[in-house]
């Protein structure tokens, strides 16, 4: 692939057929405001450097890799490297994302920030980023989601921030972006919309990408370090698509590379409980921007289902969407019992506990190093950690009874 | 994005348009009536629609109810889910609007979202809005350079196509939305989603200013509005005003007697 091809150069409004702007006019001065001033700070060389220097004081940023061989012996034996996301400040991918959307806001003068939260893990960073500048916080997240990440909950509430229960429609994530896009209608002059995935409409997906890039970039030249070579594969769970797009994107223009996004299956796709977009969806308009997602055939998003708060939505970024039009990355389902089978695999063989998101990752890692071989290397972006799921998997496993006692 | 299309048919021949002219010679202005298409049933829907008209209403809009309706609070939120819930499909729009127009009048407009019109194809679209007797959308999340295929659409079928101009929208996009609009330019009042309010916002009233030195000359003030009072300040400065939320909890609480009740007392603010 030559340079003047590259995967890595689009810029939006559209990935291919997907993307664009599909947004009340309320909100396109907001969405053009932000544009101009992501284009202005992505120019200047004062705003990477802000950046980085948080990442490196705040974050932890370089993120480590590490080797888990006991794992991936029930992988066919092929070699699996983690990236280690979990380990950031805040327990996942998304505060890169949310540390570049503040220092913008800060730069636009806007002093609150609004997110919309799945599993809790956007909300609290976002409620950390607010806190560190000294920003008001509101969170939109799910009734549903409130209840089965009650954690973290508590947790955006310790940082100051205002967690707003969600009750429309499914009460759960595309329900707490709903509220979100209707706040930030309502207060745009103050307020910046911390969108935490990279959908919604143009620049989102281009921005968040950029913001999440880092994760990839990394892991290449540590995988390279490591090994002397690329991987043959690297996998990453899908919901919004941000921790894939974020180590997927330094590797698009290597053809050599295998590029594996697992979906939650839910139940299976073949029920009607999961939220599999790409396995199962159809071109359409949510939240914003065209993309995959699941919908009857009125064009009615159809609800989703997945035991992981972060990977329930019917829809996707449209980058992910264009990938796997064009055949560069492959979408993959991954069952909810599967996941919590690799949840566990890694909490006893490693000494390490996944977000449940990150488990379908880990599930389809399992598969692909079976298909591949033990001669493969496979990057898995292990996105985030598993405290804020403890509750969720003890009961699953029966550690834990239906109160959230011990059991005998 | 795209290129902006110039619109075939001259504002005036629009019947959404010639309506609210009317309404403007004979009285103060015109008043815009919303209610969702399925709430709280399809032939409930229908009789609300009508008893609208015949209690002095001037141009329908009729809501296609959607899974994730972002520009609206909480009371149509609420109606829609409920239409959803009962079962209502997308199909049943056109049947509300032949049945409607079968009985009355005065022109019927769909507000959709744009995934369904999407998903059923916008041809297709625009030719059963066209057979069923309806007048033309409001699409509240589609803007003008996002919607080339619609304007070609509309512009194939004559229909009228209503776009939003918003108080942070630029002058540029104020003209965007004047020229390619057919019917009227719906006028957001306030920032923010549907639902009343107790005061109307300033920015109406300066926005329909500005509308105005752009060339706009058929402006219908939305979002926020409840009352006579306010319907006849709106008037005083706007070509119409459109009444949603009210409405919808008239038609909620004491069904289609109390929505044509308030249809008539909100009537009496557009008298001269």
């Amino acid at each position: 692939m030559t340079a003047t091809t590259s995967l890595r150069d689009e810029a939006g409004p559209f990935f291919g057929d997907f993307g664009g702007r599909f947004m009340p006019e309320s909100l396109i001065a907001a969405l053009d405001e932000l544009d101009a001033a992501y284009q202005l700070a992505k120019a200047d060389p004062e705003f990477h450097r802000e950046l980085a220097e948080l990442g490196r004081t705040y974050t932890g940023r370089p993120s480590i890799i590490t080797e888990v061989p006991r794992f991936a012996k029930h992988a066919g034996g092929a070699r699996i490297l983690l990236k280690r996301e979990d380990l950031n400040h805040t327990g996942s991918h998304k505060i890169n994302n949310v540390l570049g959307q503040a220092l913008l806001a800060k730069r636009i003068g806007k002093n609150r920030l609004i997110a919309e939260t799945g599993a809790g893990q956007h909300g609290v960073a976002t409620a950390t980023a607010a806190a560190l500048f000294g920003m008001e916080c509101v969170v939109y997240m799910g009734e549903v989601d409130t209840e089965r990440q009650a954690l973290n909950v508590a947790r955006m509430r310790l940082l100051g921030a205002e967690v707003i229960p969600v009750t429309s429609g499914t009460r759960t994530l595309k329900d707490a972006l709903n509220e979100a896009f209707r706040d930030w209608v309502a207060n745009v002059e103050s307020t910046h919309y911390l969108l935490g995935t990279v959908a919604g409409p143009h620049p989102f997906p281009v921005m968040v990408r950029d913001f999440v890039k880092v994760i990839g970039e990394e892991a290449r030249q540590q995988v390279i370090d490591l090994t002397g070579a690329l991987p043959d594969a690297v996998t990453a769970c899908v919901g919004g698509g941000s921790n894939a797009i974020g180590i997927f994107h330094a590797f698009l223009d290597d053809a050599s590379v295998g590029l594996y996004g697992y979906e939650a299956a839910g139940d299976g796709v073949d029920t009607l409980k999961h939220a599999a977009t790409i396995t199962m969806g159809r071109p359409g308009v949510l939240h914003g921007s065209r993309s995959m997602m699941l919908q009857d055939d009125d064009g009615q998003t159809l609800d989703s289902h997945s035991i992981s708060a972060g990977l329930d939505y019917p829809g996707v970024g449209p980058e992910h969407a264009w990938l796997s039009s064009i055949g560069r990355a492959n979408y993959r389902p991954i069952t909810d019992e599967a996941a919590m089978a690799a949840f566990r695999l890694l909490c006893t063989t490693e000494g390490i506990i996944p977000a449940i998101e990150s488990a379908h990752a880990l599930a389809g890692t399992l598969e692909l190093g079976r298909e591949l071989g033990p001669d493969a290397t496979i990057l898995v972006n292990l996105s985030g950690r598993g405290d804020k799921d403890v509750e969720t998997a003890g009961r699953y496993f029966d550690v834990l009874d239906e109160q959230g006692n011990i059991t005998a | 994005m795209t290129d902006v299309q110039t619109p075939s048919r001259p504002l005036a021949a629009s019947p959404v348009a010639s309506a609210i002219a009317t309404a403007n010679t004979d009285r103060a202005g015109a008043l815009v009536g919303y209610l969702p298409v399925g709430f709280p049933d399809l032939d409930t829907s229908i009789d609300a629609a009508v008893a609208l008209v015949e209690n002095g209403v001037d141009v329908l809009e009729l809501g296609l109810p959607y899974s994730d309706p972002v520009m609206d609070g909480p009371v149509i939120q609420a109606a829609t889910v409920k239409a959803l819930e009962g079962g209502i499909r997308l199909k049943d729009a056109f049947t509300a609007v032949e049945r409607i127009r079968a009985r009355v009048d005065a022109p019927v407009l769909l507000m959709t979202y744009w995934n369904p019109v999407l998903q059923y194809g916008v041809d297709r679209f625009a030719d059963d809005l066209v057979s069923a007797g309806g007048a033309g959308l409001i699409t509240p999340d589609l803007t003008v350079d996002s919607g080339a295929d619609w304007l070609a659409a509309s512009d194939r079928t004559g229909l009228d196509r209503v776009f939003l101009a918003a108080p942070t929208s630029t002058d540029e996009r104020l003209r965007l939305a004047i020229e390619n609009s057919r019917g009227f330019v719906y006028t957001v009042s306030t920032m923010g989603i549907t639902g009343a309010r107790a005061d109307l916002d300033a920015a109406a009233r300066s926005l329909v200013a500005r509308l105005r030195e752009q060339g706009g000359d058929s402006l219908c003030v939305g979002i926020g509005i409840s009352t006579a009072e306010q319907i006849a300040e709106i008037l005083g400065y706007a070509d119409g005003a459109i009444v949603g939320s009210a409405l919808v909890k008239a038609l909620s609480d004491g069904g289609v007697p109390a929505v044509g009740r308030l249809a008539a007392e909100l009537a009496a603010g557009t008298r001269r």
